[in-house]
């Protein structure tokens, strides 16, 4: 391994800068570069990817039911005014 | 946020949505509700003590939408206006309850110790130190129905519940909510790379999670 090039190690660490387009050009290569020859990282960024898709799956919570009904009604008195 | 006013382009058809609503359409109120409420109270949450609370600032936030959407501008988008609103609100009534908001150690604090992934998967010495001991396996190749199940998904949903509130509330933005990282930076008010840190430690301990779930199943 020549001394510019990546580890695996540092490769993780910026995932998230090379998928946020937060990586300058130079830095950008290296990552490919590295991607180029080891699977490991492949697969940890599938994983990522993988991951963050299934995060997508998540449902959040929301205002209740009730308190949806009392805006509405709040919303319509105004109009009124 | 004010000092790009000058070249700020409302998205299409805010115009509209806004008119809407100062004609009093009812629709399109509980259609901002409905779309805006879950990210709302994930903003207020950072700042208050309990779901409740919470729950009370998003109701308050939208009736101060409803009294104000004759003075709003247009000078930032209408969403960032409305998580202005809830963030102003959610602080004072954090203050009110002592509750600081620990900020200040987002990219601090929690410093190095927080490696994406566990050192001990990683050779420390030899040509090719820094390399994967134990590689990450290719989840491509689990069956579908594992992988996107609702079990699956619950693991991701308790990695999340467990994370530190910042992070907690940047990835239900981002990646549960699906906002671009300028309205996260705008809604919290952080920079580009607190952002992006914060981000980072959050996907990296979901992802983590995950692995521990899907690879274990498969031994």
């Amino acid at each position: 391994m020549s001394e510019n090039e990546l580890s695996c190690r540092e490769f993780v660490e910026i995932v998230t800068e090379y998928l946020e387009g937060g990586l300058t050009p130079a830095e950008r290569v290296r990552f490919e570069e590295h991607l180029d020859g080891c699977d490991g990282c492949v697969n940890y960024l599938d994983q990522i990817r993988t991951s963050i898709s299934l995060t997508g799956r998540v449902t959040t919570d929301d205002l209740t039911d009730e308190t949806k009904v009392e805006l509405l009604a709040a919303f319509r008195d105004w109009k009124r005014d | 946020m004010d000092n790009d006013a000058s070249s700020y382009t409302p998205p299409p058809g805010e115009a509209v949505t806004v008119e809407a609503l100062r004609r009093g359409d009812e629709n399109v109120f509980s259609e901002l509700v409905t779309e805006h409420s879950p990210a709302m109270l994930r903003v207020a949450r950072m700042h208050v003590s309990s779901q409740a609370v919470a729950d009370e600032v998003v109701q308050e936030a939208w009736l101060g939408v409803i009294s104000g959407i004759d003075r709003f501008e247009g000078r930032a988008s209408l969403k960032t206006w409305i998580f202005r609103i809830v963030a102003n609100i959610a602080k004072t009534r954090g203050e009110r309850e002592r509750r600081s908001v620990p900020f200040s150690s987002v990219g601090g604090r929690e410093g190095n110790a927080e490696a994406a992934v566990d050192g001990d998967r990683f050779l420390d010495a030899g040509r090719w130190a820094g390399h994967w001991t134990s590689a990450p396996s290719r989840w491509s190749e689990l069956p579908e129905e594992q992988l996107v199940g609702g079990e699956t998904v619950g693991v991701v949903e308790a990695a999340i519940a467990a994370l530190p509130e910042v992070q907690r509330t940047v990835i239900t933005l981002r990646d549960v909510e699906g906002w671009s990282s300028e309205d996260v930076r705008n809604a919290l008010d952080l920079t580009e790379t607190n952002q992006r840190v914060i981000l980072h430690r959050a996907r990296s301990k979901v992802r983590r999670a995950l692995e521990g779930y899907l690879d274990g199943e498969q031994r």
